[in-house]
C-alpha cells in the first residue's frame, strides 16, 4: 500500500509534524498537573468525552462520514461494562474490554448497513439504528430502564490499582484516553488514513486507483465505534452508573457539536471542543435548561464566524497543523 | 473584674473556636436536590428550598454559632445527573446533607453515593420503600411517606369498599415498580385480584393506548402507580375516554395537593388519597402554610415540602446535640436516638432502618360545592395511626434491622 505522493515531497501527513508533537506534549503535561487545580472526577469526565469526540472525528473528519448514532456505541458499551462488572463481577479491565468488543460488534452491524449510503442518508440510517438501540435499552431488563445500572463497582485494575481512590482513577482514565488518542493518531497518519482522506475528497478517483472504499469505510466505522465504546465504558466506571442518557440521541448530537466546535479534521480539535462543551454544562448548571440555549447560540456563532472550529482557526492563524 | 471578664471572653472564644472546628469546612451546607423544571417541579421544586429555608430560619440560622447555608440544584429526573451533582457537592463544595430528591431512581443513586462518602441523605420526595428495605443505609433517613404506606392507605381503603379487581397503569421506573408491587400485595392480602398492568415511560404525554388496555381489561379499579404530571395527565385523559362513566374507577395511588389543584375539583372530586400532611389540619399547619404560600407564589405546601421542613429541622437539632457534622453515619445515628417533634408532623421517631414514623391520613377530595375556595380540597376519611402506617421493621429486609 503506497501513500499518495505529491511531486518531490515526502508523503503528506505520514510523519507527525513537529507542531503536533509539541502540542501533544503540552497537552499531556497539562493533564498531569490539572488534578492539582480541578476536581479529578470532572476532569475524568472531560477525558471520556474528549476520547468520544476524537473517535467521532476519525469518521467525520477523515472519512467524511457524518454519523448521527454514535451514542449507541457509547451507551451500549457503558451498559456492557456496568452489567459485566456488577452482575458478573468482572474486574474493570476485562469489563472495559468487553464494552469495547460490544461496541465494535455493534459498529460492524451498523457499518455494513450504513456505508452503502452517503451524506444525509448515511446520517439518517445511523440515527435510525441508534434509536432502535435506545428503545431496546429502554425495555431490556438488564439495563433497568429509567433507573439505569446503578452502583457499578469500580474495583481494582489488574487486581492492583484501587480505583476507589480518586487520584488513581484519574490517572487510569488519563492512560486510557492517551492510548485511545494515540491509536487514532496512528490511524490518521498511516497509509490507511491517507486512503480515507482520498475517499473523502474523491471517491470515484480512489476506486480508479484500485482501492475498495467500502472496506476502508467499514474499518474506519468499526474503529470509531470501538473507541467510542472505550470512552463510554470508562465513563461507566468513573461514575459507577450507566443510564439512558448515554444512549440518547442527544448524546449523539453533543458529540457532533464538540467536534465542530473544536475543529473538524484536526487532531486536537475534538479534545478542546469536548472540554468547552462539558465545561459549559458544568459551570452553567445553575441556569438550568438555559444551558441548551447557550450551547445553541455558541453553535450558531461557530458556524457563522469560525467554521474551522477553535483549533482549526488557531492553526490557520499560527500557520501550523494542529 | 475587668480581667475576669477578659478571661471569660477568651474562654468563650476558645470554646466557640473549638465548636467551629468540629464542623467540616467551617459551615454546614444543606443541598436541596430535586426536579426544578419537569413533572415534579410543583410538588417539590423550588418549594422544597423554601421549606428548608423556613426550617433554618426557625432554628436561628446557625448551629452552635456555625453558619448554615442552603444550596440547590435540578436533577432533571435523571439518575446520572443526580449522582454527578451529589458527588461534586460532597467532594468539592463541602455539602454535608442532601435533602428531598423526588424520583426514586435518582434517590437510589444518591443513596449509594451518600453511603460511599459517609454524608447524610434525608429523603422526602422519593417514594420507593426499598430505601428502608433491601437498599437501606446507615446514612439515609426516609422521612415523609413510601410506597408501602400509600398501598396500605389508598389500596386497602379501595379494596374494602368493593374495588376487588385491579389493573395498574405504572410509571416505568423504580418508583412505579415499587408502588405496583406494594399495592398488589395489599390487594391480594385483602382478597382482591390483580388482572394485569401496563408500564408507561416517565414524563409521558399520551396515555391513550395504555388507558384503552386498562379499559378492556375489565378491572373494576384502574390503579395509577405514577405521580405528578403523569397522574394528572392520565386522570384527564381517562375522563376523555369516559372510563369512570363506563363503570370503572380510578385509584390515584400517589396524588399530591398540587395535582388536585391542577386537575380542578370538577375532575378530581371523590378521589381517595393517602398523605402524610395536609395544610388545613390545625392552627400550626395553617400558620406554616400561610407563610409558605406567601413565599411560593401562592402555592400551598405539599407533604413533600412539609417533610423537607421537618427533616431539616430534626437534622439541625441532632447536629446541635452532636456538635460535629463530618461523620454522616454518626449524625444519622443521633437523629435515630432523639425523638422527633415539630409543629407539622408532631411527635415521632426515626426507626433503625431509617424510616420516620408518624401517622398517615386517608383523605377524600371534596366536591366543588363543598370547597370554600382554592386549596380547600380534602376532607379526612381516616387517620392511620403511626404504628400501622408503615411497613413493620421485620418485613422490609433491611440488613440494619437484623443486627
Amino acid at each position: 500500500m503506497t501513500a499518495i505522493r505529491i511531486a518531490g515531497k515526502a508523503p503528506v501527513g505520514l510523519t507527525a509534524p513537529r507542531s503536533q508533537v509539541i502540542a501533544f506534549l503540552v497537552m499531556v503535561a497539562a493533564f498531569l498537573i490539572a488534578p492539582l487545580f480541578i476536581y479529578p472526577i470532572f476532569l475524568a469526565k472531560m477525558l471520556c468525552f474528549a476520547l468520544f469526540a476524537c473517535a467521532f472525528n476519525l469518521l467525520i473528519g477523515y472519512a467524511g462520514l457524518l454519523s448521527f448514532g454514535h451514542a449507541a456505541f457509547f451507551g451500549m458499551a457503558a451498559y456492557a461494562v456496568g452489567h459485566s462488572a456488577k452482575v458478573w463481577g468482572w474486574p474493570p479491565e476485562l469489563a472495559i474490554l468487553f464494552g469495547v468488543a460490544v461496541a465494535a460488534v455493534l459498529g460492524l452491524g451498523f457499518g455494513i448497513l450504513a456505508i452503502r449510503r452517503q451524506g444525509i442518508y448515511f446520517a439518517m440510517v445511523t440515527l435510525a439504528l441508534a434509536q432502535m438501540v435506545y428503545f431496546f435499552c429502554l425495555q431490556a431488563p438488564f439495563t433497568h430502564g429509567e433507573d439505569g445500572i446503578q452502583a457499578i463497582p469500580r474495583g481494582h485494575l489488574f487486581g492492583f490499582f484501587n480505583l476507589r481512590d480518586t487520584e488513581t482513577l484519574y490517572f487510569v482514565v488519563l492512560a486510557i484516553f492517551l492510548i485511545g488518542f494515540l491509536i487514532i493518531y496512528r490511524a490518521i497518519h498511516s497509509p490507511f488514513g491517507q486512503v480515507l482522506r482520498a475517499i473523502r475528497e474523491n471517491e470515484p478517483r480512489t476506486i480508479s486507483l484500485g482501492y475498495k472504499p467500502d472496506h476502508y469505510k467499514l474499518m474506519a466505522f468499526v474503529l470509531s465505534a470501538a473507541l467510542s465504546g472505550l470512552a463510554g465504558g470508562t465513563k461507566a466506571i468513573v461514575f459507577e452508573i450507566a443510564t439512558l442518557t448515554d444512549v440518547h440521541w442527544g448524546t449523539s448530537g453533543e458529540v457532533v457539536l464538540m467536534t465542530l466546535l473544536g475543529g473538524l479534521g484536526t487532531v486536537f480539535g475534538p479534545v478542546v471542543g469536548a472540554f468547552v462543551v462539558i465545561g459549559l454544562q458544568n459551570y452553567l448548571a445553575q441556569i438550568g435548561a438555559w444551558v441548551q440555549v447557550v450551547q445553541g447560540l455558541i453553535f450558531v456563532v461557530c458556524v457563522l464566524t469560525f467554521r474551522r472550529g477553535i483549533v482549526g482557526e488557531l492553526g490557520r492563524i499560527l500557520k501550523l497543523k494542529l | 473584674m475587668k480581667k475576669t471578664l477578659l478571661a471569660a471572653a477568651a474562654l468563650c472564644a476558645i470554646a466557640a473556636g473549638s465548636a467551629h472546628a468540629e464542623m467540616s469546612g467551617g459551615t454546614v451546607k444543606i443541598g436541596v436536590l430535586n426536579d426544578m423544571s419537569g413533572l415534579y417541579a410543583d410538588l417539590a421544586g423550588q418549594g422544597s428550598v423554601i421549606a428548608a429555608q423556613m426550617a433554618l430560619e426557625e432554628f436561628g440560622g446557625n448551629v452552635n454559632g456555625t453558619k448554615v447555608e442552603i444550596v440547590s440544584a435540578d436533577h432533571q429526573n435523571k439518575p446520572d445527573i443526580g449522582s454527578n451533582v451529589a458527588r461534586q457537592w460532597y467532594d468539592v463544595d463541602g455539602v454535608d446533607v442532601i435533602v428531598d430528591v423526588p424520583t426514586s431512581s435518582v434517590a437510589l443513586a444518591i443513596n449509594d453515593v451518600t453511603r460511599e462518602k459517609n454524608k447524610v441523605f434525608l429523603v422526602s420526595g422519593a417514594a420507593a420503600s426499598d430505601l428502608t428495605g433491601p437498599k437501606c443505609s446507615p446514612n439515609t433517613v426516609h422521612w415523609t411517606y413510601d410506597t408501602w404506606a400509600l398501598a396500605n392507605g389508598t389500596g386497602k381503603a379501595v379494596v374494602q369498599t368493593g374495588g376487588d379487581s385491579w389493573f395498574f397503569l405504572t410509571a416505568d421506573y423504580a418508583f412505579g415498580h415499587a408502588l405496583e408491587r406494594d399495592t398488589s400485595a395489599v390487594v391480594e392480602a385483602n382478597g382482591g385480584k390483580v388482572l394485569g398492568s401496563v408500564k408507561h415511560p416517565l414524563q409521558n404525554a399520551d396515555f391513550s393506548s395504555f388507558l384503552l388496555q386498562a379499559q378492556s381489561s375489565g378491572a373494576k379499579v384502574i390503579g395509577l402507580a405514577n405521580a405528578g404530571g403523569d397522574t394528572t395527565n392520565s386522570i384527564k385523559q381517562a375522563a376523555e375516554f369516559g372510563i369512570v362513566q363506563g363503570g370503572q374507577s380510578l385509584a390515584g395511588l400517589l396524588v399530591f395537593l398540587t395535582d388536585v389543584h391542577a386537575l380542578g375539583l370538577e375532575t378530581a372530586h371523590g378521589l381517595i388519597l393517602t398523605e402524610a400532611f395536609y395544610w388545613d389540619a390545625n392552627d400550626e399547619t395553617r400558620k406554616f402554610a400561610a407563610e409558605f404560600a406567601k413565599r411560593n407564589r401562592g402555592i400551598h405546601p405539599t407533604m413533600i415540602h412539609a417533610g423537607v421542613y421537618s427533616s431539616v429541622l430534626h437534622y439541625l437539632k441532632a447536629l446541635k446535640e452532636l456538635g460535629a457534622d463530618a461523620d454522616g453515619a454518626k449524625v444519622v445515628a443521633k437523629m435515630k436516638e432523639m425523638p422527633t417533634d415539630d409543629r407539622l408532623f408532631g411527635k415521632g421517631q426515626v426507626r433503625v432502618d431509617g424510616r420516620h414514623i408518624h401517622p398517615m391520613y386517608l383523605f377524600e377530595v371534596k366536591k366543588p360545592e363543598e370547597s370554600k375556595g382554592p386549596w380547600d380540597y380534602y376532607k379526612l376519611r381516616a387517620t392511620i395511626p403511626a404504628e400501622e402506617a408503615f411497613r413493620p421493621l421485620d418485613q422490609g429486609g433491611c440488613p440494619l434491622a437484623k443486627s
